[in-house]
Protein backbone atom coordinates (compact mmCIF):
# COMPACT_ATOMS: atom_id res chain seq x y z
CA UNK A 1 0.00 0.00 0.00
CA UNK A 2 1.07 3.60 -1.30
CA UNK A 3 1.41 6.18 1.54
CA UNK A 4 -0.99 8.21 0.18
CA UNK A 5 -3.73 5.44 0.39
CA UNK A 6 -4.11 6.90 4.49
CA UNK A 7 -3.97 10.81 3.11
CA UNK A 8 -6.62 10.59 0.32
CA UNK A 9 -10.08 8.78 0.42
CA UNK A 10 -10.26 6.19 -2.27
CA UNK A 11 -12.11 7.21 -4.91
CA UNK A 12 -15.16 4.38 -5.85
CA UNK A 13 -12.86 2.91 -8.81
CA UNK A 14 -10.00 2.96 -6.14
CA UNK A 15 -12.10 1.36 -3.61
CA UNK A 16 -13.22 -1.29 -6.10
CA UNK A 17 -9.52 -2.21 -6.87
CA UNK A 18 -8.64 -2.77 -3.65
CA UNK A 19 -11.26 -4.88 -2.96
CA UNK A 20 -10.29 -7.04 -5.57
CA UNK A 21 -6.72 -6.66 -4.39
CA UNK A 22 -7.44 -7.87 -1.11
CA UNK A 23 -9.70 -10.95 -2.53
CA UNK A 24 -7.00 -12.21 -5.06
CA UNK A 25 -5.07 -12.30 -1.96
CA UNK A 26 -7.42 -15.00 -0.03
CA UNK A 27 -7.61 -16.49 -3.04
CA UNK A 28 -3.79 -16.91 -3.30
CA UNK A 29 -3.14 -17.81 0.46
CA UNK A 30 -6.38 -20.45 0.09
CA UNK A 31 -4.18 -22.04 -2.89
CA UNK A 32 -0.99 -22.40 -0.31
CA UNK A 33 -3.07 -24.26 2.08
CA UNK A 34 -5.17 -26.45 -0.34
CA UNK A 35 -2.68 -28.94 -1.03
CA UNK A 36 -2.20 -29.65 3.11
CA UNK A 37 -5.40 -29.41 3.12
CA UNK A 38 -6.68 -32.13 0.37
CA UNK A 39 -4.01 -34.77 2.08
CA UNK A 40 -5.47 -33.66 5.46
CA UNK A 41 -9.19 -33.67 5.05
CA UNK A 42 -8.98 -37.56 2.29
CA UNK A 43 -6.55 -39.09 4.58
CA UNK A 44 -7.47 -38.29 8.25
CA UNK A 45 -10.58 -36.28 8.39
CA UNK A 46 -12.32 -38.81 5.82
CA UNK A 47 -11.13 -41.60 7.69
CA UNK A 48 -12.06 -40.04 11.07
CA UNK A 49 -15.75 -39.56 10.19
CA UNK A 50 -15.79 -43.12 8.34
CA UNK A 51 -15.22 -44.67 11.78
CA UNK A 52 -17.56 -42.97 13.70
CA UNK A 53 -20.26 -43.99 11.26
CA UNK A 54 -18.97 -47.58 10.85
CA UNK A 55 -19.40 -47.80 14.98
CA UNK A 56 -23.27 -47.81 14.33
CA UNK A 57 -23.51 -51.18 11.88
CA UNK A 58 -22.70 -54.41 12.03
CA UNK A 59 -20.18 -55.35 8.98
CA UNK A 60 -18.00 -57.40 7.79
CA UNK A 61 -16.04 -55.67 5.53
CA UNK A 62 -17.76 -57.46 2.76
CA UNK A 63 -21.68 -58.22 3.01
CA UNK A 64 -23.96 -55.13 3.15
CA UNK A 65 -23.77 -52.85 6.58
CA UNK A 66 -26.73 -53.66 8.72
CA UNK A 67 -27.63 -49.86 11.11
CA UNK A 68 -27.40 -51.55 14.89
CA UNK A 69 -27.40 -48.02 16.57
CA UNK A 70 -25.47 -47.64 19.72
CA UNK A 71 -25.22 -51.55 20.06
CA UNK A 72 -21.53 -51.99 19.68
CA UNK A 73 -20.83 -49.72 22.42
CA UNK A 74 -22.97 -51.33 24.71
CA UNK A 75 -21.21 -54.53 23.80
CA UNK A 76 -17.84 -53.04 24.66
CA UNK A 77 -18.73 -52.17 28.08
CA UNK A 78 -20.28 -55.67 28.44
CA UNK A 79 -17.54 -57.52 27.47
CA UNK A 80 -15.21 -57.75 30.11
CA UNK A 81 -12.03 -58.89 27.50
CA UNK A 82 -13.05 -55.40 25.74
CA UNK A 83 -13.75 -53.21 28.59
CA UNK A 84 -10.40 -54.36 30.08
CA UNK A 85 -8.23 -53.10 26.81
CA UNK A 86 -9.11 -49.40 28.28
CA UNK A 87 -8.42 -50.17 32.15
CA UNK A 88 -5.01 -52.06 30.72
CA UNK A 89 -4.40 -48.68 29.06
CA UNK A 90 -5.07 -46.99 32.03
CA UNK A 91 -2.16 -49.27 33.77
CA UNK A 92 0.01 -48.27 30.63
CA UNK A 93 -0.41 -44.88 32.03
CA UNK A 94 1.25 -45.45 35.29
CA UNK A 95 4.63 -47.11 33.51
CA UNK A 96 5.09 -44.98 30.46
CA UNK A 97 4.14 -41.98 31.63
CA UNK A 98 4.47 -41.41 35.67
CA UNK A 99 7.15 -43.47 36.07
CA UNK A 100 9.73 -41.92 33.36
CA UNK A 101 8.71 -38.28 34.29
CA UNK A 102 9.02 -38.83 38.02
CA UNK A 103 12.33 -40.56 37.62
CA UNK A 104 13.09 -38.17 34.34
CA UNK A 105 12.80 -35.35 37.37
CA UNK A 106 15.19 -37.07 39.44
CA UNK A 107 18.33 -38.18 37.07
CA UNK A 108 17.62 -34.35 35.51
CA UNK A 109 18.28 -32.71 39.08
CA UNK A 110 20.90 -35.04 39.88
CA UNK A 111 22.95 -34.28 36.21
CA UNK A 112 22.27 -30.35 36.89
CA UNK A 113 23.62 -30.82 40.60
CA UNK A 114 26.13 -33.36 40.38
CA UNK A 115 27.04 -33.72 36.22
CA UNK A 116 26.95 -30.92 34.66
CA UNK A 117 30.20 -31.49 32.27
CA UNK A 118 31.23 -34.45 30.57
CA UNK A 119 29.83 -36.90 32.09
CA UNK A 120 25.75 -35.56 32.13
CA UNK A 121 26.54 -34.81 28.23
CA UNK A 122 26.93 -37.73 27.79
CA UNK A 123 24.15 -39.26 30.03
CA UNK A 124 22.02 -37.47 27.75
CA UNK A 125 22.94 -39.04 24.83
CA UNK A 126 22.76 -42.30 25.78
CA UNK A 127 19.31 -42.13 27.58
CA UNK A 128 17.90 -40.34 24.36
CA UNK A 129 18.86 -43.30 22.33
CA UNK A 130 16.29 -45.62 22.20
CA UNK A 131 13.91 -42.90 21.53
CA UNK A 132 15.15 -43.25 17.77
CA UNK A 133 15.12 -46.59 17.22
CA UNK A 134 11.70 -48.29 15.95
CA UNK A 135 9.28 -49.39 18.47
CA UNK A 136 8.80 -52.47 17.00
CA UNK A 137 13.29 -53.00 17.48
CA UNK A 138 12.76 -51.96 21.53
CA UNK A 139 9.78 -55.06 21.37
CA UNK A 140 12.08 -57.71 19.60
CA UNK A 141 15.46 -56.59 21.75
CA UNK A 142 13.02 -56.82 24.95
CA UNK A 143 11.52 -59.72 24.20
CA UNK A 144 14.40 -61.70 24.33
CA UNK A 145 16.15 -59.58 27.08
CA UNK A 146 12.72 -60.86 29.19
CA UNK A 147 12.71 -64.62 28.41
CA UNK A 148 13.74 -67.37 30.25
CA UNK A 149 17.02 -67.96 28.96
CA UNK A 150 17.38 -63.83 28.90
CA UNK A 151 19.51 -61.23 30.01
CA UNK A 152 17.30 -60.14 33.05
CA UNK A 153 16.66 -63.71 34.57
CA UNK A 154 20.46 -64.31 34.03
CA UNK A 155 21.06 -60.96 36.24
CA UNK A 156 18.86 -61.79 38.43
CA UNK A 157 20.44 -65.37 39.33
CA UNK A 158 23.58 -63.42 39.30
CA UNK A 159 22.62 -61.41 42.36
CA UNK A 160 20.86 -64.44 44.23
CA UNK A 161 17.65 -63.93 42.94
CA UNK A 162 17.08 -67.29 40.69
CA UNK A 163 13.83 -67.60 42.92
CA UNK A 164 11.93 -65.09 41.28
CA UNK A 165 12.95 -65.44 37.88
CA UNK A 166 10.20 -65.73 35.43
CA UNK A 167 9.30 -66.00 31.63
CA UNK A 168 8.22 -61.98 32.37
CA UNK A 169 6.02 -61.55 28.86
CA UNK A 170 4.30 -64.83 29.29
CA UNK A 171 3.54 -64.48 33.44
CA UNK A 172 -0.31 -63.15 33.67
CA UNK A 173 0.72 -60.56 36.35
CA UNK A 174 3.87 -60.06 35.09
CA UNK A 175 3.29 -59.09 31.42
CA UNK A 176 1.78 -55.97 31.69
CA UNK A 177 4.71 -54.51 34.29
CA UNK A 178 7.25 -56.28 31.78
CA UNK A 179 5.73 -53.94 28.76
CA UNK A 180 5.52 -51.10 31.31
CA UNK A 181 9.79 -51.44 31.64
CA UNK A 182 9.86 -51.60 28.31
CA UNK A 183 7.95 -48.16 27.71
CA UNK A 184 10.18 -46.91 30.40
CA UNK A 185 13.06 -47.86 28.27
CA UNK A 186 12.23 -46.02 25.30
CA UNK A 187 10.60 -42.95 26.99
CA UNK A 188 13.13 -41.96 30.23
CA UNK A 189 15.42 -40.17 28.15
CA UNK A 190 13.40 -38.09 25.98
CA UNK A 191 11.37 -36.96 29.73
CA UNK A 192 15.20 -36.45 31.13
CA UNK A 193 16.58 -34.36 28.30
CA UNK A 194 13.53 -32.48 27.64
CA UNK A 195 13.16 -31.50 31.65
CA UNK A 196 17.22 -31.26 31.56
CA UNK A 197 17.02 -28.49 29.23
CA UNK A 198 14.17 -27.02 31.09
CA UNK A 199 16.35 -26.63 34.23
CA UNK A 200 19.25 -25.03 32.41
CA UNK A 201 16.45 -21.96 31.74
CA UNK A 202 15.87 -21.72 35.21
CA UNK A 203 17.79 -18.61 36.82
CA UNK A 204 20.51 -20.24 38.41
CA UNK A 205 20.37 -17.25 41.29
CA UNK A 206 17.84 -19.68 42.43
CA UNK A 207 19.65 -22.74 43.04
CA UNK A 208 23.20 -20.78 44.01
CA UNK A 209 20.52 -18.83 47.14
CA UNK A 210 19.08 -22.48 47.88
CA UNK A 211 22.49 -23.70 48.24
CA UNK A 212 24.07 -20.83 49.94
CA UNK A 213 21.00 -21.51 52.70
CA UNK A 214 22.05 -25.09 52.78
CA UNK A 215 19.20 -26.47 51.13
CA UNK A 216 19.50 -30.20 50.26
CA UNK A 217 19.27 -32.24 46.86
CA UNK A 218 15.33 -32.86 47.96
CA UNK A 219 14.25 -29.20 49.29
CA UNK A 220 16.07 -27.93 46.54
CA UNK A 221 13.82 -30.71 44.32
CA UNK A 222 10.93 -29.67 45.81
CA UNK A 223 11.09 -25.99 45.88
CA UNK A 224 12.53 -25.28 43.23
CA UNK A 225 12.72 -27.72 40.14
CA UNK A 226 9.32 -29.23 40.14
CA UNK A 227 7.44 -26.25 40.49
CA UNK A 228 9.48 -23.71 37.94
CA UNK A 229 8.98 -26.72 35.45
CA UNK A 230 5.40 -27.30 35.26
CA UNK A 231 5.22 -26.25 31.77
CA UNK A 232 8.19 -29.56 30.92
CA UNK A 233 6.48 -31.36 32.97
CA UNK A 234 2.84 -31.12 31.01
CA UNK A 235 4.27 -31.32 27.70
CA UNK A 236 6.27 -34.64 28.78
CA UNK A 237 3.00 -35.86 30.58
CA UNK A 238 1.04 -35.33 27.05
CA UNK A 239 3.68 -36.72 25.05
CA UNK A 240 3.97 -39.93 27.45
CA UNK A 241 0.56 -40.40 28.24
CA UNK A 242 -0.43 -40.11 24.16
CA UNK A 243 2.31 -42.97 23.98
CA UNK A 244 0.57 -45.11 26.58
CA UNK A 245 -3.24 -44.55 25.74
CA UNK A 246 -2.22 -45.43 22.02
CA UNK A 247 0.69 -48.11 22.35
CA UNK A 248 0.82 -50.83 19.37
CA UNK A 249 4.02 -51.01 18.06
CA UNK A 250 5.90 -52.32 21.38
CA UNK A 251 2.37 -54.66 22.74
CA UNK A 252 2.15 -55.80 19.11
CA UNK A 253 5.60 -57.14 19.37
CA UNK A 254 6.63 -58.66 22.45
CA UNK A 255 3.11 -60.21 23.71
CA UNK A 256 0.49 -59.53 20.67
CA UNK A 257 -2.15 -58.58 24.03
CA UNK A 258 -1.38 -62.01 26.04
CA UNK A 259 -1.23 -64.13 27.63
CA UNK A 260 -5.08 -64.09 27.86
CA UNK A 261 -6.01 -60.43 27.35
CA UNK A 262 -3.48 -59.47 30.06
CA UNK A 263 -1.51 -56.78 28.05
CA UNK A 264 -4.26 -56.09 25.41
CA UNK A 265 -4.94 -52.68 24.63
CA UNK A 266 -7.51 -50.71 22.32
CA UNK A 267 -4.37 -50.01 20.01
CA UNK A 268 -4.59 -54.18 19.69
CA UNK A 269 -7.76 -55.09 20.24
CA UNK A 270 -8.92 -53.09 17.19
CA UNK A 271 -6.06 -54.69 14.67
CA UNK A 272 -7.07 -57.95 15.72
CA UNK A 273 -11.03 -57.14 15.89
CA UNK A 274 -10.75 -55.26 12.37
CA UNK A 275 -8.32 -57.76 10.73
CA UNK A 276 -8.80 -60.97 11.58
CA UNK A 277 -11.88 -61.10 13.52
CA UNK A 278 -13.76 -58.89 10.41
CA UNK A 279 -15.74 -57.35 13.21
CA UNK A 280 -15.22 -54.23 11.96
CA UNK A 281 -18.68 -52.41 13.60
CA UNK A 282 -17.29 -53.60 17.17
CA UNK A 283 -13.67 -52.25 16.21
CA UNK A 284 -14.86 -49.12 15.18
CA UNK A 285 -16.80 -48.43 18.15
CA UNK A 286 -13.36 -49.39 20.08
CA UNK A 287 -11.81 -46.84 17.94
CA UNK A 288 -13.91 -43.72 18.76
CA UNK A 289 -13.72 -44.84 23.18
CA UNK A 290 -9.70 -44.46 22.69
CA UNK A 291 -10.30 -40.88 20.63
CA UNK A 292 -12.23 -39.89 23.14
CA UNK A 293 -10.39 -41.07 25.69
CA UNK A 294 -7.37 -39.81 24.68
CA UNK A 295 -8.64 -36.04 24.29
CA UNK A 296 -10.45 -36.10 27.94
CA UNK A 297 -7.21 -37.44 29.31
CA UNK A 298 -5.08 -34.55 27.24
CA UNK A 299 -7.54 -31.57 27.55
CA UNK A 300 -7.34 -31.03 31.83
CA UNK A 301 -3.20 -31.48 31.14
CA UNK A 302 -3.13 -28.52 27.98
CA UNK A 303 -5.43 -26.39 30.27
CA UNK A 304 -2.78 -26.67 33.21
CA UNK A 305 -0.36 -26.07 30.82
CA UNK A 306 -1.84 -23.31 29.47
CA UNK A 307 -2.65 -21.31 32.56
CA UNK A 308 0.94 -21.60 33.32
CA UNK A 309 2.71 -20.23 30.75
CA UNK A 310 0.70 -17.16 31.13
CA UNK B 1 30.97 -26.73 43.85
CA UNK B 2 28.64 -27.00 47.00
CA UNK B 3 27.77 -30.39 46.47
CA UNK B 4 28.74 -33.34 49.54
CA UNK B 5 31.09 -35.81 48.20
CA UNK B 6 27.98 -38.66 48.95
CA UNK B 7 25.83 -37.08 46.94
CA UNK B 8 27.99 -36.30 44.36
CA UNK B 9 28.70 -40.60 44.14
CA UNK B 10 25.16 -41.40 44.76
CA UNK B 11 24.63 -39.23 41.85
CA UNK B 12 26.87 -40.20 39.68
CA UNK B 13 26.05 -44.36 40.45
CA UNK B 14 22.81 -43.59 39.29
CA UNK B 15 23.99 -41.64 36.25
CA UNK B 16 26.02 -44.51 35.39
CA UNK B 17 23.13 -47.45 36.62
CA UNK B 18 20.80 -45.54 34.16
CA UNK B 19 23.59 -46.20 31.10
CA UNK B 20 24.04 -49.43 31.15
CA UNK B 21 20.33 -50.00 31.50
CA UNK B 22 20.30 -47.86 28.01
CA UNK B 23 22.71 -49.69 26.71
CA UNK B 24 23.29 -53.67 27.58
CA UNK B 25 19.83 -54.52 25.87
CA UNK B 26 22.34 -53.71 22.92
CA UNK B 27 25.26 -55.24 23.81
CA UNK B 28 23.28 -58.20 24.73
CA UNK B 29 21.44 -58.92 21.50
CA UNK B 30 24.61 -58.28 19.48
CA UNK B 31 26.44 -60.91 21.53
CA UNK B 32 23.49 -62.98 21.08
CA UNK B 33 23.67 -62.81 17.44
CA UNK B 34 27.28 -64.16 17.47
CA UNK B 35 26.11 -67.33 18.70
CA UNK B 36 25.57 -70.41 16.69
CA UNK B 37 22.14 -69.73 14.55
CA UNK B 38 19.95 -72.22 15.65
CA UNK B 39 20.79 -72.24 19.51
CA UNK B 40 19.64 -70.63 22.77
CA UNK B 41 22.32 -68.41 24.03
CA UNK B 42 22.51 -67.47 27.68
CA UNK B 43 23.04 -63.87 28.77
CA UNK B 44 26.00 -61.93 28.04
CA UNK B 45 28.37 -65.30 27.53
CA UNK B 46 30.92 -64.34 24.80
CA UNK B 47 30.93 -67.35 22.46
CA UNK B 48 33.46 -69.47 22.33
CA UNK B 49 33.94 -69.29 18.11
CA UNK B 50 32.06 -65.99 17.27
CA UNK B 51 30.03 -66.84 14.22
CA UNK B 52 30.34 -63.27 12.19
CA UNK B 53 28.32 -65.55 9.44
CA UNK B 54 25.05 -64.60 10.49
CA UNK B 55 25.67 -61.25 9.80
CA UNK B 56 25.89 -61.97 6.14
CA UNK B 57 23.18 -64.87 6.69
CA UNK B 58 20.56 -62.53 7.87
CA UNK B 59 21.48 -59.58 5.27
CA UNK B 60 20.64 -62.16 3.18
CA UNK B 61 17.82 -63.66 4.12
CA UNK B 62 16.07 -60.70 5.53
CA UNK B 63 16.75 -59.00 2.35
CA UNK B 64 18.41 -56.23 3.13
CA UNK B 65 19.34 -54.41 -0.44
CA UNK B 66 15.36 -54.40 -1.27
CA UNK B 67 14.18 -53.14 2.66
CA UNK B 68 16.82 -50.35 2.42
CA UNK B 69 15.58 -48.82 -1.33
CA UNK B 70 11.98 -49.68 -0.10
CA UNK B 71 12.04 -47.80 3.32
CA UNK B 72 14.66 -44.42 1.05
CA UNK B 73 12.21 -44.83 -1.81
CA UNK B 74 8.89 -44.28 0.73
CA UNK B 75 11.18 -41.35 2.59
CA UNK B 76 12.41 -39.80 -0.71
CA UNK B 77 8.52 -39.70 -1.45
CA UNK B 78 6.95 -38.90 2.18
CA UNK B 79 9.31 -36.53 3.06
CA UNK B 80 9.90 -33.46 0.48
CA UNK B 81 6.29 -33.82 -0.24
CA UNK B 82 5.21 -33.55 3.48
CA UNK B 83 8.06 -30.30 3.67
CA UNK B 84 6.70 -28.67 0.62
CA UNK B 85 3.06 -28.79 1.34
CA UNK B 86 3.54 -28.19 5.09
CA UNK B 87 5.67 -25.13 4.80
CA UNK B 88 2.82 -23.17 1.66
CA UNK B 89 0.29 -23.89 4.82
CA UNK B 90 1.93 -22.71 7.53
CA UNK B 91 3.43 -19.57 5.38
CA UNK B 92 -0.44 -19.01 4.74
CA UNK B 93 -1.90 -19.33 7.86
CA UNK B 94 1.63 -17.79 10.11
CA UNK B 95 2.58 -15.02 7.75
CA UNK B 96 -0.41 -14.23 5.40
CA UNK B 97 -2.77 -14.39 7.97
CA UNK B 98 -5.30 -15.54 5.17
CA UNK B 99 -9.31 -14.87 6.35
CA UNK B 100 -10.04 -18.35 8.23
CA UNK B 101 -6.54 -18.86 9.71
CA UNK B 102 -7.43 -19.54 13.27
CA UNK B 103 -9.98 -21.89 12.44
CA UNK B 104 -7.49 -23.47 10.01
CA UNK B 105 -5.07 -23.70 12.64
CA UNK B 106 -7.35 -25.44 15.54
CA UNK B 107 -8.01 -28.22 12.63
CA UNK B 108 -4.79 -28.96 12.36
CA UNK B 109 -4.13 -28.55 15.79
CA UNK B 110 -7.11 -30.99 16.60
CA UNK B 111 -5.34 -33.74 14.96
CA UNK B 112 -2.44 -33.71 17.11
CA UNK B 113 -4.31 -35.89 19.42
CA UNK B 114 -5.52 -38.54 17.10
CA UNK B 115 -4.02 -41.76 17.63
CA UNK B 116 -2.72 -43.65 14.36
CA UNK B 117 -5.06 -46.57 15.64
CA UNK B 118 -8.30 -44.96 15.97
CA UNK B 119 -8.42 -44.01 11.66
CA UNK B 120 -6.70 -47.19 10.17
CA UNK B 121 -9.36 -49.38 9.73
CA UNK B 122 -10.89 -46.69 7.15
CA UNK B 123 -7.71 -45.62 5.35
CA UNK B 124 -7.43 -49.83 4.83
CA UNK B 125 -11.10 -50.14 2.92
CA UNK B 126 -10.23 -46.56 1.16
CA UNK B 127 -7.14 -47.77 -0.17
CA UNK B 128 -8.79 -50.91 -1.21
CA UNK B 129 -11.31 -48.75 -3.09
CA UNK B 130 -8.74 -46.47 -4.83
CA UNK B 131 -6.14 -49.86 -5.64
CA UNK B 132 -3.37 -48.87 -4.09
CA UNK B 133 -3.43 -51.70 -1.19
CA UNK B 134 -0.36 -53.63 -1.20
CA UNK B 135 1.68 -50.77 -3.16
CA UNK B 136 4.13 -48.34 -1.64
CA UNK B 137 1.68 -45.50 -2.39
CA UNK B 138 -0.33 -47.12 0.41
CA UNK B 139 1.89 -46.08 3.11
CA UNK B 140 3.57 -42.58 1.53
CA UNK B 141 -0.03 -41.32 0.92
CA UNK B 142 -1.67 -41.87 4.41
CA UNK B 143 1.57 -40.71 6.16
CA UNK B 144 1.62 -37.54 4.30
CA UNK B 145 -1.51 -36.98 5.76
CA UNK B 146 -0.53 -37.89 9.28
CA UNK B 147 2.24 -35.56 9.38
CA UNK B 148 0.29 -32.28 8.33
CA UNK B 149 -1.12 -31.36 11.94
CA UNK B 150 2.29 -31.05 13.65
CA UNK B 151 4.23 -30.12 10.26
CA UNK B 152 1.39 -27.33 9.45
CA UNK B 153 1.96 -26.20 13.49
CA UNK B 154 5.60 -26.39 12.92
CA UNK B 155 6.22 -24.36 9.97
CA UNK B 156 3.27 -21.97 11.23
CA UNK B 157 4.96 -21.18 14.85
CA UNK B 158 8.52 -20.08 12.50
CA UNK B 159 6.31 -17.80 10.36
CA UNK B 160 4.41 -16.22 12.79
CA UNK B 161 7.42 -15.25 14.49
CA UNK B 162 8.90 -13.49 11.19
CA UNK B 163 8.70 -9.82 11.39
CA UNK B 164 6.33 -8.38 8.68
CA UNK B 165 9.52 -5.30 7.85
CA UNK B 166 10.74 -8.15 5.58
CA UNK B 167 7.76 -9.07 3.97
CA UNK B 168 6.41 -5.37 2.93
CA UNK B 169 10.06 -4.57 1.68
CA UNK B 170 9.44 -7.05 -0.66
CA UNK B 171 5.80 -6.07 -1.22
CA UNK B 172 7.04 -2.74 -2.32
CA UNK B 173 9.83 -4.34 -4.48
CA UNK B 174 6.80 -5.83 -6.02
CA UNK B 175 7.30 -8.99 -5.64
CA UNK B 176 4.27 -11.44 -5.81
CA UNK B 177 3.20 -13.67 -3.74
CA UNK B 178 4.76 -16.51 -4.69
CA UNK B 179 8.27 -14.88 -4.75
CA UNK B 180 7.89 -13.62 -1.46
CA UNK B 181 7.45 -17.48 -0.40
CA UNK B 182 10.06 -19.74 -2.55
CA UNK B 183 12.52 -16.36 -2.64
CA UNK B 184 12.28 -14.95 0.46
CA UNK B 185 10.60 -16.67 3.30
CA UNK B 186 11.62 -20.51 2.33
CA UNK B 187 15.86 -19.56 2.75
CA UNK B 188 14.76 -18.20 5.83
CA UNK B 189 13.47 -20.74 7.11
CA UNK B 190 15.80 -23.17 6.49
CA UNK B 191 16.59 -24.39 10.07
CA UNK B 192 13.05 -25.49 10.70
CA UNK B 193 12.53 -27.22 7.70
CA UNK B 194 15.78 -29.06 8.23
CA UNK B 195 14.46 -30.64 11.70
CA UNK B 196 11.40 -31.12 10.54
CA UNK B 197 12.83 -32.94 7.66
CA UNK B 198 15.04 -34.92 10.26
CA UNK B 199 12.09 -36.11 12.01
CA UNK B 200 9.91 -36.90 9.64
CA UNK B 201 12.62 -38.90 8.03
CA UNK B 202 12.86 -41.39 11.35
CA UNK B 203 9.02 -41.47 11.70
CA UNK B 204 8.86 -42.72 8.67
CA UNK B 205 11.74 -44.92 8.67
CA UNK B 206 10.03 -46.35 11.94
CA UNK B 207 6.24 -46.41 10.61
CA UNK B 208 5.24 -50.08 11.57
CA UNK B 209 1.02 -49.29 11.82
CA UNK B 210 0.71 -48.11 8.52
CA UNK B 211 2.81 -50.83 7.04
CA UNK B 212 1.66 -54.05 8.42
CA UNK B 213 -2.31 -53.23 7.70
CA UNK B 214 -1.94 -51.70 4.53
CA UNK B 215 1.58 -53.94 2.90
CA UNK B 216 1.30 -57.23 2.78
CA UNK B 217 4.63 -57.88 0.65
CA UNK B 218 7.36 -57.33 3.15
CA UNK B 219 9.93 -55.91 1.08
CA UNK B 220 7.18 -52.96 -0.24
CA UNK B 221 7.44 -51.87 3.09
CA UNK B 222 9.29 -49.75 5.59
CA UNK B 223 12.36 -50.90 7.48
CA UNK B 224 9.99 -51.20 10.78
CA UNK B 225 7.44 -52.95 8.90
CA UNK B 226 9.53 -55.19 6.97
CA UNK B 227 11.41 -55.62 10.66
CA UNK B 228 7.66 -56.97 12.22
CA UNK B 229 7.47 -59.71 9.60
CA UNK B 230 11.02 -60.80 9.56
CA UNK B 231 10.25 -61.30 13.43
CA UNK B 232 7.86 -63.77 12.48
CA UNK B 233 9.91 -65.76 10.34
CA UNK B 234 12.45 -66.07 12.74
CA UNK B 235 11.46 -65.88 16.19
CA UNK B 236 12.53 -69.75 17.03
CA UNK B 237 16.08 -68.92 16.12
CA UNK B 238 17.49 -66.20 18.13
CA UNK B 239 20.86 -65.43 17.32
CA UNK B 240 19.43 -64.74 13.56
CA UNK B 241 17.22 -62.89 14.54
CA UNK B 242 19.14 -60.46 16.72
CA UNK B 243 21.74 -60.46 13.71
CA UNK B 244 19.25 -58.99 11.38
CA UNK B 245 17.34 -56.91 13.91
CA UNK B 246 21.06 -55.22 14.53
CA UNK B 247 21.40 -54.52 10.27
CA UNK B 248 17.87 -53.14 10.58
CA UNK B 249 18.92 -50.96 13.30
CA UNK B 250 22.22 -50.04 11.98
CA UNK B 251 21.11 -46.97 9.65
CA UNK B 252 19.15 -45.55 12.41
CA UNK B 253 21.92 -45.54 14.96
CA UNK B 254 24.61 -44.34 12.16
CA UNK B 255 22.26 -41.33 11.18
CA UNK B 256 21.73 -40.96 15.53
CA UNK B 257 25.34 -41.13 16.09
CA UNK B 258 25.96 -38.13 13.51
CA UNK B 259 23.24 -36.25 14.12
CA UNK B 260 22.16 -36.28 17.62
CA UNK B 261 22.77 -32.48 18.20
CA UNK B 262 19.97 -32.06 15.47
CA UNK B 263 18.29 -35.36 16.06
CA UNK B 264 17.86 -34.22 19.89
CA UNK B 265 17.05 -30.70 19.33
CA UNK B 266 14.40 -31.30 17.08
CA UNK B 267 12.66 -34.04 18.81
CA UNK B 268 12.50 -31.82 21.65
CA UNK B 269 11.34 -28.41 20.37
CA UNK B 270 9.12 -30.72 18.79
CA UNK B 271 7.30 -31.77 21.88
CA UNK B 272 7.18 -28.22 22.94
CA UNK B 273 5.79 -26.80 20.29
CA UNK B 274 3.20 -29.36 19.64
Amino acid sequence: MTSDDRHVAPSHSRWIFLHRRIHRETIIGWLFVLPALVMYALFVLQPLVLTVRYSFYKWNGVSPMTWVGLKNYVTIFQVPDLIGTIFNAFWLVMWFSFIPVGLGLVVASVIHRVATGRLGAIARTVLFLPQVIALVAAGIIWGWLLSLPGLVNQILKAVGLGAITHAWLGDFDWALPAVGLIGIWVLLGFCTVLLSTGMTKVDPSLYESARIDGAGWLSEFVAITVPLLRYEIGVCLTVTVIAALAAFDIVYVSTGGGPGNSTSVPGIQIYILAFSQRAIGLASALAVMLMILVIVVILPIQWLNRENKI
Amino acid sequence: MRVARGELWAGRSLLLALMAFMILPFISIFITALHPSGTVPSGLEWPADPQWGNFVEAFKVAEMPTLLLSSTFIVLAVVPVSLVISTMAGFAIGLLRIPGSSVLLSLFVFGLTLPFPGIIIPIYFLERAMGIYNTRLAIVLPLVALYMPFAVFWMRAHFVNMPTEISEAARVDGATTWQLFWRIHVPLARAPIASLGILMSIWTWNQFLLALVLVEDPTQRTMAGALGAYQGHYATNIPLLCAGTLLILLPTLVIFVLFQRQIIMALLQGSVKG
